[in-house]
């Protein structure tokens, strides 16, 4: 038995392996990586191993944890279900990146330290991009130019924060950090923070996720949101702060998710609503939010995934994804549309569904806390992520009017991803002590299935359900529009613009300015000044002689500097001549000077 | 559950009736969701929710704002032409 590696590694490896590989064997080998990340993982021993000394610092490439181990099984987990899903893909950077992406995000979990964290969190966004960019259009390409900016940005303000970190307290170890640690502390959150999609550092989330290839999308709606959440739970339980950061994130995109047209930006914003419950429950702290949030981070990954799934292979087999241009696909698609309701259920936390058994303990801990103001977001948020992800999206893509369209069931390998991930969120649902006994902090002592508990969930879903339909019919519901909805991306976006012509104003100007007074104006007069010196000077310092030594008439002087200025300029200056200037001007500086 | 016609087949939701039926259970879940909360013993966070009807009402009333403001406030203000970053 060979020892386990850090499972990122297994990928990171396999990852090169199939770039040698084709065909069947390359599809088999990367349907073969998960698994054996897998059976690695559960061989780690529990704590720090695979520590290296560097620069007298303990660099720890697998801490294994409770927390980091729920995080390692469902990040496994994903991969494999979306390779499954991405089976037809061929292209071999496609193929690189996935792996690779799903590797760092293991990466990050498994950081003991924060250098090794430093340097997976940064190779998420590098993969991450090659995701955006594999779609190859004008849109995509720059999308993620947008995503890399963002992140680098965001990577730098993290790599600050970590400096000064390490020179405060003098250790890497990747902990419990809290907001009490000075001004590194607060630079490594915010660094997190933009990963984690906080309301207005959320945009590059709602930007480039619906800009990725159809497959793309899956891998990043599982890893980066969830690795920046990951790290908020480990780093910063209980931050205050995080509190009303997380009700914000769950209810305002709910407002975008409306009246959005493309149904892959909808579930963008339904991921923000989502990871906003998240957030919200570490910020609460406890052990019951805090085993909430881990859960609904595992079911989100999967319910998500599943309605990113299906939301792809519509478009896989209509090449269309703007509500206004499908509709009624219920006809020729009837399985996928039954895992987008399934996926939908479990988002919108119907009991017997995913969402249910883990959205309801961070309402819960909110309700403990005695949070007012926060567990009424929480809940509009609830019934708003009903409306807009539960209804819409199933509703627009699959029923509603029917578009004519009338593409072939989506492919096997797609079914059978979509199937089995739908099978995870019902049995999730439906026997949630399987899941709670993976969570960080046990026992679990939550019990989501009680009477009140079922009914109140299903009435606030029902009614939810009852005012779409009302609307709907009355004709109020927003129709679907082609157009672009302005979201906090507009001030760099446009402000970027604004920034570029400002820029070109001032310094085209500044440079237009030089070129006529510096360029053209004083080389010029330097120029001029150059070439008539000489010859003026000579003139002037011969004036004794052409005046004084006048022979003949008036003309005389005057033709004589003519003659002066002539010879300078036709350069045949009478050697004699000059050494009388050159004489001349020697002896007035020989006077001055006494 | 669906039958063929000549030229091309109907399917479950052209029919009216059977669209009637979905509506049909559904309102009829939302009578018998209100008449089940008499029922209840709740043992809840905060006074209100006590109240008969309350996670009823706040649904629908939430959902009606929700798209009440998504429509006429947010729209308004964020709606561009499909090419205006372009």
């Amino acid at each position: 038995m060979i020892n386990p590696i850090p499972p990122a590694f297994v990928f990171i490896i396999g990852a090169l392996v199939i770039s040698f590989l084709k065909g069947n064997l390359r599809r088999g080998v990367m349907l073969l990586l998960p698994v054996l990340a897998f059976i690695d993982l559960i061989q780690l021993p529990a704590g720090d191993s695979w520590v290296f000394s560097f620069l007298g610092q303990d660099l720890v490439l697998a801490r294994i944890d409770r927390l980091s181990l729920i995080f390692g099984y469902i990040f496994i987990l994903i991969g494999l279900i979306t390779t499954i899903y991405a089976l037809h893909v061929e292209e071999t950077l496609q193929n690189m990146a996935g792996l690779l992406y799903t590797g760092s995000a293991l990466g990050v979990v498994f950081a003991g330290d924060l250098f090794t964290f430093f340097i997976f969190w940064e190779l998420l966004t590098v993969f991450c991009v090659q995701l955006i960019w594999a779609r190859r259009t004008k849109k995509a390409m720059g999308a993620g130019f947008r995503y890399l900016l963002f992140h680098v940005v965001g990577g730098l303000i993290l790599l600050a924060g970590i400096v000064l970190r390490v020179h405060h307290t003098g250790s890497l170890d990747f902990s419990l950090i809290g907001l009490n640690g000075g001004p590194g502390s607060l630079l490594i959150f915010t660094g997190m923070g933009i990963n984690c999609a906080w309301p207005f550092l959320h945009t590059w989330l709602s930007d480039s996720y619906p800009e990725a290839t159809i497959t793309g999308t899956i891998f990043l709606s599982a890893f980066t949101t969830k690795t920046a959440v990951y790290a908020l739970a480990r780093a910063f339980p209980g931050a205050e702060p995080l509190i009303w950061l997380g009700a914000l994130m769950a209810g305002f995109p709910i407002f975008f998710a409306v009246i959005e047209n493309d149904l892959r930006r909808v579930l963008a914003y339904s991921l923000i609503n989502q990871v906003g419950f998240m957030v919200c429950g570490i910020g609460i702290g406890t052990q019951l939010a805090i085993n909430g949030a881990v859960a609904h981070a595992f079911n989100d990954i999967l319910f998500k995934g599943l309605l990113f799934m299906t939301m792809g292979a519509v478009m896989y087999r209509t090449g269309k994804i703007n509500a206004t241009d499908i509709g009624g696909l219920y006809r020729t698609m009837p399985l996928t549309c039954i895992f987008c309701i399934v996926g939908a259920a479990s988002i919108s936390a119907f009991p017997l569904f995913s969402g249910f058994v883990s959205k309801s303990m961070v309402m819960d801990a909110a309700g403990s806390e005695h949070l007012r103001l926060i567990w009424f977001i929480l809940l509009f948020a609830s019934a708003g992520v009903f409306h807009h992800a539960g209804i819409k999206i199933p509703y627009f893509a699959f029923f509603s009017h029917d578009s004519g369209l009338r593409p072939k069931e989506a492919p096997l390998h797609m079914l059978i991803a979509m199937g089995l991930t739908a099978f995870l969120c019902i049995f999730n649902g439906s026997f949630p002590h399987f899941l709670y006994s993976l969570l960080p902090y046990q026992p679990v002592g939550y019990e989501p299935y009680t009477f009140p508990h079922v009914l109140s969930q299903t009435q606030i879903l029902f009614f939810s359900a009852l005012a779409f339909a009302l609307l709907l019919l009355s004709g109020i519901y927003p129709a679907e529009i082609r157009c672009v909805n302005l979201d906090a991306d507009w001030f760099y976006r446009k402000g970027g613009r604004l920034f570029y012509r400002l820029l070109d104003v001032c310094f085209n100007n500044l440079n237009r300015v030089c070129d006529q007074w510096l360029a053209k104006g004083l080389t010029g007069a330097i120029n001029r000044f150059c070439r008539h010196a000489p010859a003026r000077i000579s003139v002037w310092l011969l004036t004794p002689f052409s005046r004084l030594g006048a022979s003949g008439g008036e003309d005389n002087p005057r033709r004589f500097d003519k003659s002066v200025q002539d010879a300078f300029d036709n350069g045949v200056i009478p050697i004699g001549l000059s050494a009388a200037v050159s004489g001349l001007f020697l002896m007035l500086l020989f006077l001055f000077n006494n | 559950m669906t039958s063929k016609t000549t030229e091309e087949k109907t399917y479950l939701f052209d029919k009216p009736k059977n669209v009637k039926r979905v509506f049909i259970f559904f309102y009829s879940a939302l009578v018998v969701l209100l008449i089940a909360e008499f029922f209840v013993h709740k043992h809840p966070h905060f006074p209100w929710e006590e109240w008969w009807g309350f996670y009823a009402v706040y649904g629908f009333v939430a959902c009606v704002l929700l798209v009440l403001a998504a429509k006429y406030i947010l729209r308004p203000l964020v709606k561009r032409p499909e090419d205006y970053y372009d």
